[in-house]
């Protein structure tokens, strides 16, 4: 029978079969961060349990560290704390952590791909919702809370549902001025936030096998901005050319075993997908968020929806919220939109490709005056290969400051916030009320229109920029 | 976990769509302290004006709202973040059910491992919850059971709700996954035997 790449996956990590589509699955690698790491192996330790198999677990802090140059993990005194507490029980359990500062440390779903820890067809899960982000390289990484995260370190193993599969085809050549940014949010806004709950997302077609590796990590990031806490793309070339040689990738026989495994990966041409779905690449355009859900988007190009556009009374009542917590008026246009500040970083947008996609819209111009603009490098070797090819000259010439590695803004977990009421080109995954600070208004867009917003100091078309 | 068996109580009609964790629990109430004390700060943000006095606009700070231990709201509701404490928060102010027509994935599973149950029902059998709650809020009781896995609505409509047995019994007994899990020592074992046989490169690289 033709399997998807996402069954495949599946079927070879079951253990037990535990009825109503529940299966004990196998975890081949566990990613922890600061926020909940330190916390969960207490927990555990508390219950008088071990971590299982500590050479799959992977730690780095990354959401309560403060990002100003210069930083020390006391810059943000509540951030330290957590991270005391995931080093002292990473030493005492034997798990590997990337500490604040050394080498490969960064945000933990920049590091996964980064030091080849996912690897195609593997298992991945981390407490983390944008753990989604590693099935770029075709593997199955899903974010769990908290006590599913003492569970997978007690066991290395966690009971599951089976979900559905959602493939989205990608098809034609991508235009100018699209990113893979711009793929996903034009997705999530056709299909809606909940298209991917109780699924696992693939993404395909002829323009994601033509996307870089950086670029589908960045695709995948947002699945669980569909409800998806899956997305993958098969593995290819692409991706064994990017793994082949980092620190945590197999070499020699087991590079070539591992090759063979992961040729048969993917999708058979004839798998049959729960939703099937198909995206027109001449169809897009640059896409901004103007709302307070990553579904509340449009082209840059368009407009905010008009309140008679909403189909129902309920629709009606949150978009007008929406608005009004945007400061937005209902049929506006967007572009022109004035930006107080750009925030180009996060597990989405982070990565060397997307500081070079930002840089090459800065051409020696400088940012308006009145925008506050960050650069924050996904890890340690992200901020080393920009610096070693000046990226960071460019941003600061332009008036960007050049910060340290972790999620920041994105999730202002590290007491770094945008103002209340300041308008803030995000190149992060979330829209949410208050995300990036109390009142904060978060556009979401991708790196090369946030660098454009910054320099234009409104919201602006990259392709006139 | 804490057992669940079933809560009789006043629904709160939030009747929103999309309300993310992010809106149930901001991020910097979970640096730095424990699970305990969130009730406080669920829904922080909407709950409380500048002042920090409560906010009367939003529903769950209405009497005789106020309190109640059912929450009733439209699709999607704890999309989002996989923070926990969305769910820690949530029962810190009393809830101990959610009725929706849909929930983010891994709220959802973390609603389980704490025994805050949530109910999957169509929008329209909601919106009577909601309205029969209104006519009368002073009186109006729904009880979640689920033993019997039935929502009860104020006028007394019994609908049946959907939920997996094994999910059910580990709430029902408020037992926890880990315990089961390690019953299957094992199989685990001898799984790992097998993989590393056929699959030494997923071993190998991070010995």
């Amino acid at each position: 029978m033709p399997s998807t790449m996402f069954d495949r996956i599946w079927d070879s990590h079951v253990i037990a079969d535990m009825g109503e589509g529940w299966s004990l699955l196998y975890l081949d690698r566990i990613l922890v961060h600061d926020l909940s790491g330190g916390r969960a192996m207490k927990e555990l330790a508390a219950q008088g349990r071990r971590v299982a198999e500590p050479n799959k677990v992977f730690a780095t802090p990354d959401h309560a560290i403060s990002s100003e140059p210069g930083r020390t993990e006391n810059t943000y005194p509540k951030g330290a704390k957590l991270l005391a507490s995931l080093r002292e029980r990473c030493a005492a359990e034997g798990v590997r952590i990337f500490d604040i500062g050394t080498k490969g440390n960064g945000i933990v779903h920049v590091i996964g791909p980064e030091l080849a820890i996912v690897l195609p067809g593997v298992t991945l899960a981390c407490g983390d919702s944008h753990t989604c982000t590693n099935g770029g390289v075709g593997a199955m990484a899903f974010g769990i809370g908290s006590s599913e995260l003492v569970h997978a370190l007690a066991t290395q193993t966690l009971p599951q549902l089976r979900p559905g599969t959602f493939r989205i085809r990608f098809e034609g050549t991508r235009p100018a001025g699209v990113t893979a940014k711009d793929m996903i949010l034009a997705a999530i806004g056709r299909f809606g936030t909940a298209a991917g709950t109780g699924m696992a997302m693939e993404y395909a077609g002829s323009a994601v096998r033509a996307l870089s590796l950086e670029e589908r990590l960045t695709l995948c990031n947002l699945s669980i901005e569909m409800g998806a806490r899956v997305g993958m793309v098969a593995p290819d070339d692409t991706t064994f050319e990017y793994l082949a040689g980092r620190q945590f990738a197999p070499t020699g026989a087991a590079w070539d075993a591992a090759l063979k495994d992961w040729r048969v990966l993917p999708s058979d041409a004839d798998a049959r997908f729960t939703r099937d779905e198909v995206i027109d690449m001449a169809s897009l355009v640059p896409q901004i968020t103007w709302g307070t859900s990553p579904e509340m988007v449009t082209d840059v190009t368009g407009h905010v929806p008009r309140l008679e556009d909403a189909p129902d009374a309920s629709k009606r009542s949150s978009l007008e919220a929406a608005l009004r917590y945007m400061g937005l008026t209902p049929g506006q246009k967007l572009a022109g939109t004035k930006v107080d500040w750009v925030f180009i970083g996060s597990c989405t947008n982070s990565r060397l490709s997307d500081l070079r996609a930002a840089a090459d819209v800065l051409k020696g111009r400088r940012k308006a005056e009145h925008v506050t603009a960050w650069v924050v490098p996904g890890s340690e070797q992200v901020k080393a290969d920009a610096e070693a090819e000046g990226l960071h000259l460019r941003f600061e010439e332009a008036g960007f400051e050049w910060r340290e590695p972790g999620c920041a803004l994105c999730v202002a977990a590290n007491g770094e916030t945008v103002p209340d009421g300041a308008r803030c080109v995000s190149t992060s995954n979330r829209n949410f009320v208050g995300r990036q600070g109390t009142g904060a208004r978060t556009h979401l867009a991708s790196p090369a229109m946030a660098a454009a917003a910054a320099l234009a100091g409104a919201i602006v078309d990259v392709r006139s920029y | 976990m804490e057992q669940f068996r079933s809560v009789t109580g006043l629904a709160i009609p939030l009747m929103e769509a999309n309300v993310d964790t992010d809106v149930i629990i901001p991020i910097q109430r979970l640096v730095g302290s424990g699970r305990d004390g969130l009730g406080q700060y669920a829904f922080e943000r909407r709950r409380y004006l500048p002042d920090g006095s409560d906010n009367l606009d939003f529903i769950p700070n209405r009497e005789p709202y106020k309190g109640s231990s059912i929450m009733l709201a439209a699709e999607n509701f704890g999309c989002g973040s996989s923070r926990e404490g969305a769910v820690w928060a949530l029962m810190g102010m009393g809830i101990r059910c959610v009725i929706a027509p849909s929930f983010g994935d891994i709220f959802f599973a973390n609603c389980f491992q704490n025994g805050l149950l949530p109910v999957k029902l169509p929008i329209e059998a909601i919106r009577r919850i909601a309205q029969e709650t209104e006519e009368s809020p002073g009186n109006a009781r729904t009880t979640v059971d689920l033993q019997r896995k039935v929502v009860i609505t104020p006028r007394g409509e019994t609908i049946p709700f959907g939920v997996d047995d094994r999910k059910r019994h580990a709430m029902l007994e408020g037992l926890d996954d880990i315990s089961l899990t390690l019953q299957q020592g094992d199989a685990i074992a001898a799984w790992k035997e097998k993989d590393r046989a056929s699959r030494g490169w997923a071993w190998e690289s991070v010995a």
